[in-house]
């Protein structure tokens, strides 16, 4: 379907003319990617770099694109346009009709259900990519004893498969794919296929080992938590296309979308801002008071023109519920609603609230049986204008984007 | 469990409990219109087998089996019944990946008649052989000519003729268990730097192992019995084109006691494979 040719690799010196200058001096300066993935009906456009040592945490919704992104950077999907480089070497571009293929790309992939092969065990596993890159048998099982060593696997070598748990297979996965030295390491959803208990050791596990690694590593997940604690920076895939990118804490305060709100578990309204009097006009309905200087808006006059677009974030635990109308004298948003559902969760009960805007709120049980809340209760809610960040819509740059879902 | 506690065939059910312990008996009861003719289809299957036992000349059979001639068959059979598989495995695997994997136009066509052998009489593969390699066919004057070897009534030819018959069995087999077999093995061991050819070598095949093994057994076991193909393209020469089974329908004529003794060879020899494949058998038939 892509007209590459399968082995037109472009020699380490020999590098892509456009960008020679700018990486002539370049071995390790890691991953960079620019271009578009076409799978049937579906296209992903992303931009992203990885540097040597840093851990990339992709995040998104299922059929965000996340797996077709590691396929065309592991080489078994072709870019439709654009290119990706990996220390300075060209290891797809459309544009030249450079395509290195999967097996010779130094970049090993850690699939989400392992796929280890169910006829060898676990140190032939480990062995094989030793052995297929011309390694003699014996030294091919001497570099998989070391790697099962250093992952504390030795004791599984000879067993099968079949025979070991999930959170040893994803183990046993990932020494397979650090045998083949790679300069990149993709893992896709590692820990998906493991039961809550085994999650949380083989994550710290596998947290210790993706430091050691030297090249970028790219580790794709949906659970914003598995990202937060793997990951040093974080890179948000809605379909397919990039829709944020940040540290972990900037993702977790200022998400640029509903499905990372939702996932960090904060309100998210989009709107617009009138900077003279600090406040949105939500897409939503209603207005918020906001505080500026704080956050994503540095300063007044820093937020853009009036009229800019910017996201609020509110966290639910900063709304409070009153059955009566509320009266304050610091600078407050105070909006009135009706009980919808109430949901228990370990200390506290979510709930939520139909109003405008729409608002899941955080109160403790006892609250909920003071106040009498039922589901079509009225209420009036507040919030303090302190506890509302406001920050510029990543998402929508120009006008025209302006509706989030 | 269930089968222990199911009444005689033909019987009523008795009475069930209120509480419906037993009510594994609604689905155990087997109804007479299937009892019966099943019944007949298992007896048609194995009297004459049965008979084949009780007439075997038990106490000649140490003299009949020690003849040469007799040896010689044997041998040729299980020979080229061997060659015959090699040659299958050899040929016919490439075969299979390339009709289970290709995406070429018109590749189902070529598989519809890569396995028409399958179905064809097998003495009509013979004269279809005959002409293509025998000594005036299109490629069998060629190979005269230039070579000066000649196919049809030599021990090759049998081995060509077992071959034509059986290595489809083979295909379909194989064929059936790559198509299945999944290819996320595939995909990891390129991305752990195998070339496509050392995928195939050491991931696919091993992958298919057991479908393999099960379709050289049934390819072998064709090939063991062939009789049309092999007398029409390879003749009837004892020593060198013989065959177990020529050599069955030619005693028969001459001396019954010899081909009933020959006959318990064969039928030693196909449940000896019965029982070598009985893993196999059930992975076989849901490959194919």
């Amino acid at each position: 379907m892509s007209p590459h040719p399968s082995r037109d690799m472009a020699s380490p010196v020999d590098r892509v003319g456009r960008d020679a200058s700018a990486s002539s001096d370049q071995r390790h300066d890691g991953l960079v990617m620019s271009g578009t993935v076409e799978r049937g009906s579906f296209q992903l456009q992303a931009d992203l770099t990885a540097a040597p040592g840093e851990v990339l945490g992709v995040l998104g919704p299922n059929g965000a694109g996340k797996t077709t992104l590691l396929r065309a950077l592991s080489g078994l999907d072709a870019l439709t346009s654009g290119s990706i480089r990996l220390d300075g070497l060209t290891l797809d571009n459309a544009a030249t009709d450079t395509f290195v293929p999967a097996e010779s790309r130094p970049v090993a992939l850690v699939f989400q259900n392992y796929r280890l092969f169910p006829h060898l065990n676990v140190r032939d596993n480990v062995a094989y990519a030793p052995r297929v890159q011309g390694a003699a048998r014996r030294q091919a099982r001497a570099a998989a004893d070391t790697w099962l060593e250093r992952l504390d696997l030795s004791a599984l070598a000879s067993r099968r498969p079949h025979q070991i748990s999930g959170g040893q297979a994803q183990q046993v996965a990932l020494a397979r794919a650090l045998a083949a030295e790679p300069r990149l390491l993709l893992l896709d959803e590692p820990l998906s296929a493991l039961d809550a208990k085994t999650r949380l050791d083989v994550r710290a596990q596998l947290r210790n080992h993706l430091k050691q690694f030297s090249g970028p590593v790219l580790i794709i997940t949906h659970d914003p938590l598995e990202a937060m604690i793997m990951a040093d920076r974080l890179l948000v895939i809605e379909d397919g296309r990039v829709v944020q990118q940040g540290s972990p804490a900037q993702v977790a305060r200022q998400p640029a979308t509903q499905y990372v709100a939702r996932l960090v578990g904060l309100n998210l309204y989009t709107g617009t801002l009138e900077v003279a009097s600090s406040r949105v006009h939500l897409d939503d309905g209603g207005i918020f008071t906001v505080t500026m200087g704080d956050g994503g808006l540095p300063a007044p006059d820093a937020a853009g023109p009036p009229g800019g677009r910017v996201l609020v974030g509110l966290r639910p635990s900063a709304i409070t519920i009153h059955t009566v109308r509320p009266a304050h004298a610091s600078p407050r948003n105070v909006w009135k609603g009706t009980i919808g559902a109430l949901e228990l969760l370990a200390d506290r009960v979510r709930v939520q609230v139909e109003a405008t805007p729409p608002a899941l709120v955080d109160i403790s049980a006892a609250a909920v049986a003071d106040l009498a809340l039922r589901p079509g209760t009225a209420v009036w809610l507040s919030a303090k204008a302190t506890e509302t960040e406001a920050y510029p819509d990543p998402g929508t740059p120009s006008p025209k984007v302006t509706e989030e879902e | 469990m269930t089968s222990n506690d199911r009444p005689p065939a033909g019987q009523a059910p008795a009475q069930r409990s209120r509480q419906g312990v037993r009510t594994v008996q609604a689905t155990g009861a087997i109804p007479w219109p299937l009892g019966v003719p099943a019944l007949l289809a298992a007896l048609f299957l194995l009297v004459p087998l049965a008979g084949l036992l009780v007439r075997a000349p038990w106490r000649g059979l140490p003299g009949i089996l020690a003849d040469s001639q007799v040896l010689d068959a044997l041998r040729s059979s299980l020979l080229c019944a061997s060659s015959a598989t090699a040659v299958s495995i050899v040929l016919g695997v490439p075969l299979a990946w390339v009709l289970a994997r290709s995406q070429v136009r018109g590749i189902s066509v070529l598989r519809a008649l890569v396995t028409l052998p399958l179905v064809l009489p097998p003495v009509v593969g013979g004269v279809a052989l005959l002409l293509a390699f025998g000594r005036q066919g299109i490629l069998g004057r060629l190979l005269d000519q230039w070579t000066g070897i000649t196919l049809p009534f030599t021990t090759a030819g049998v081995i060509v003729a077992e071959t034509f018959v059986a290595m489809p069995f083979l295909v379909i087999t194989v064929e059936g268990a790559f198509r299945v077999a999944d290819r996320g093995f595939e995909e990891a061991a390129a991305t752990l730097g195998a070339s496509r050819l050392t995928v195939f070598r050491t991931v696919t095949i091993p992958l298919i192992g057991p479908s393999l093994l099960a379709g050289g057994v049934l390819c072998w076991a064709r090939a063991l019995g062939e009789f049309g193909a092999t007398i029409t393209f390879a003749g009837n020469f004892p020593g060198r084109t013989q065959t177990m089974p020529l050599a069955v329908y030619v005693a028969l004529e001459s001396d019954p006691e010899a081909a009933i003794a020959l006959s318990l060879v064969l039928l030693v020899v196909s449940i000896a494979v019965l029982a070598g494949l009985r893993g196999q058998w059930a992975n076989f038939g849901t490959a194919a």
